[in-house]
């Protein structure tokens, strides 16, 4: 389909969104990342029965985390589609990524040696 | 006699009790006190006074106890397990005892959650079974509940309360008769308003021959209001209250509901005097003592006899 | 199980504000099993440490190191060799866990990041009820499994109470009465004569601190005894 959506997205793929680690949110947060967004199947649709409920379990939870510690929980979002929603796909990453435009960088940002 | 209390000597002669509630201020007005105490006096053979009633701290039972007596009237002290330890009780029973306090109401209390100190933490040391046992003890053996003799030990009737309208139905009875075995002499059953479940307890009561082991007293406390019934019906644990004398209530019509409450509690009264093993009224006029003596009045229990 | 909570974030903050090299130390038993203070607990509280220090511009070094259990001695023997290099020391054992570090390092303040709530069971992933309190006296044979002094909001020994509320008790109507239970279960097994009898007044034995020396294991404690 060749869609456009922004550049400054890196993907990680997970067999199932179930996969998704309250630690693996936090350490991005953490690490620098601006925000972070789980993509999982439709509500219903996951082919281990309950994965992407867990994982928007854990990316509540990852949410009020960032809350107590004092950064904006909105930096963590679960997004749902199905894997022939290529446009909503990358609808959901503009709309992340104007979200995070908003919010403005990752004050973490600057404590973050790279090697 | 075990006590020589009043009820004690109203309830061993034969007669039909006629007993009264009053609740403590929340406050030091003892001026409070007095004043209810006057309607109910020369109307009951004894007074029950609430201790801490619904969770909310209050004058404590035990000194308006002692304002009643200087007052003419027969306390009957409630004592509940949630707010004192054993030897809190203890000493209390001693004490009241000695300023001439001799019918106690042994309860477990409502859960503090209630009240006005949600958090306080809730002693529950002894339950009331325990607590009945423990002033039969004192009585009885003349011993606290650690073995050691009591000087003078407290003579005290002691009441206990049953509710025939609480699940499980089939254990109530039982449990009624637990408490018997436990040292209770005499009985104030919750609210009555189901007359059908209370017939039908009463029966199995008899039948077990409990009524002979103890003296039981029917509650009873006249509704007010439709909204009085409403919620004791919906927010009030352990209480039946049947559509039936909610509908009667309602088509008393405005300005007539009181009167209704009143009729339909005289007729409770009329029920309790004939009914087998039920040897008096409990009458819980809660902040109505001023209508008392116009209910023991038309209800026929008056002038109350004197032993 | 021992259950236990993370204590709000805020109070832990509070707790180790000042301190600028902490140790968390995790407890790989009851706390790991009920998700509050095992090895994922210390790395999720360490990177919000981290962050939220970071963030107030006065970062914090925390280790992290979980043992098997804090309650058992053999188990603290490696934190033995890194705790001077910390200032302090969070513990996300239960309370028993955590006093016995503080013993173990009497120099080192010891900070509780868990409170320690109930011995419970396991309902579901996450999801954890009471069901003991420790009493000393179990009376669950009378009761046909069902513990009173723990599921009665009372504490009745001879229950139940007035307050049933449709089988309910009477402080929620999510909180079954378990007198109630109690005596479904008993008439089921046709045991009702259990509770027919008068229970005295408990011995409360858990009002002092409470030792148990198993039956032919008295030498360890005599020996340790000065």
């Amino acid at each position: 389909m060749r869609l456009e959506y922004p550049k400054n997205i890196k993907i990680i793929r997970v067999p199932c969104t179930g996969k998704v680690d309250v630690m693996h949110l936090l350490r991005s947060i953490q690490k620098g990342a601006d925000g972070v967004y789980v993509v999982g199947c439709l509500e219903g649709n996951c082919h281990y029965n309950e994965g992407n409920l867990r994982a928007r379990e854990r990316v509540n939870h990852v949410r009020s985390l960032l809350e107590e510690v004092g950064l904006e929980g909105d930096r963590v979002r679960m997004y749902n589609l199905s894997s022939g929603e290529g446009p909503t796909f990358a609808a959901y990453a503009r709309e992340m990524t104007e979200n995070i435009l908003a919010l403005g960088p990752n004050p973490l940002k600057k404590w973050v040696t790279r090697p | 006699m075990k006590s020589g209390s009043n009820l004690e000597a109203i309830l061993e002669a034969g007669h039909f009790a006629f007993t009264g509630e009053l609740g403590p201020p929340r406050g030091t007005n003892g001026e409070e006190v007095k004043k209810k105490a006057s309607y109910l006096k020369g109307m009951v053979d004894s007074v029950n006074i609430t201790d801490n009633q619904t969770s909310v701290v209050r004058m404590s039972s035990w000194a308006a106890c002692i304002i009643l007596i200087q007052e003419g009237l027969e306390p009957n002290f409630q004592m509940v397990c949630r707010d004192r330890n054993r030897l809190a009780m203890q000493s209390d029973i001693l004490g009241a005892y000695t300023h001439g306090v001799r019918n106690m109401l042994c309860l477990s209390g409502d859960h503090q959650k209630f009240g006005d100190h949600p958090d306080a933490m809730g002693v529950f040391d002894i339950d009331s079974m325990q607590l009945i046992n423990m002033v039969k003890q004192m009585r009885d053996e003349g011993k606290f509940l650690g073995g050691a003799d009591i000087e003078d030990p407290p003579k005290i009737f002691i009441g206990a309360a049953s509710n025939p309208f609480a699940e499980p139905y089939e254990w109530r009875v039982h449990r009624l008769a637990k408490k018997i075995n436990a040292g209770t002499d005499f009985i104030q059953t919750q609210c009555v308003y189901n007359m059908d479940r209370f017939r039908e307890f009463m029966k199995r009561v008899v039948d077990m021959g409990l009524h002979e082991k103890c003296y039981i007293l029917a509650g009873v406390t006249p509704m007010k209001s439709l909204g009085m019934a409403r919620y004791i019906a919906s927010q009030v644990p352990g209480m039946d209250v049947p559509d039936s004398l909610i509908d009667r209530l309602k088509g008393a019509g405005k300005g007539k509901v009181a009167e209704e409450g009143i009729k339909f509690a005289l007729e409770q009264i009329e029920e309790f005097k004939e009914m087998e093993g039920v040897a008096g009224v409990h009458l819980m006029a809660i902040e109505w003592e001023h209508r008392v003596p116009e209910i023991a009045e038309r209800a026929g229990v008056l002038p109350r006899p004197k032993p | 199980m021992i259950v236990a909570k993370r204590k709000p974030f805020e109070e832990i903050k509070g707790l180790i504000k000042g301190y600028n090299k902490v140790l968390n130390v995790g407890c790989g038993t009851c706390v790991a099993v009920c998700l509050a203070g095992g090895e994922k607990e210390v790395a999720v509280l360490n990177a919000e440490l981290d962050m939220a220090r970071k963030l107030e511009e006065s970062p914090i070094e925390v280790g992290a190191l979980t043992v098997e259990r804090q309650c058992d001695r053999e188990y603290l023997e490696p934190l033995d060799a890194i705790v001077n290099d910390y200032e302090a020391i969070l513990s996300m054992a239960c309370g028993a866990g955590i006093q016995f570090v503080a013993e173990r390092f009497p120099q080192t303040p010891v900070f509780p990041a868990v409170d320690t709530t109930f011995i419970g069971v396991n309902q579901g992933v996450g999801w954890y009820e009471e069901r003991c309190r420790s009493c000393s006296s179990c009376v669950l044979g009378m009761t046909g499994g069902i513990c009173p002094v723990t599921m009665c909001a009372k504490g009745l020994y001879n229950g139940p109470c007035g307050g049933t509320n449709k089988g309910n008790c009477e402080i929620s109507k999510d909180q079954p009465c378990a007198w109630y239970l109690i005596y479904e279960r008993l008439e089921k097994q046709g045991r009702l004569d259990s509770i027919m009898a008068f229970t005295p007044a408990s011995k409360w034995e858990n009002q002092v601190p409470r030792t148990v020396i198993q039956p032919g294991y008295e030498k360890s404690k005599a020996d340790a005894t000065p």
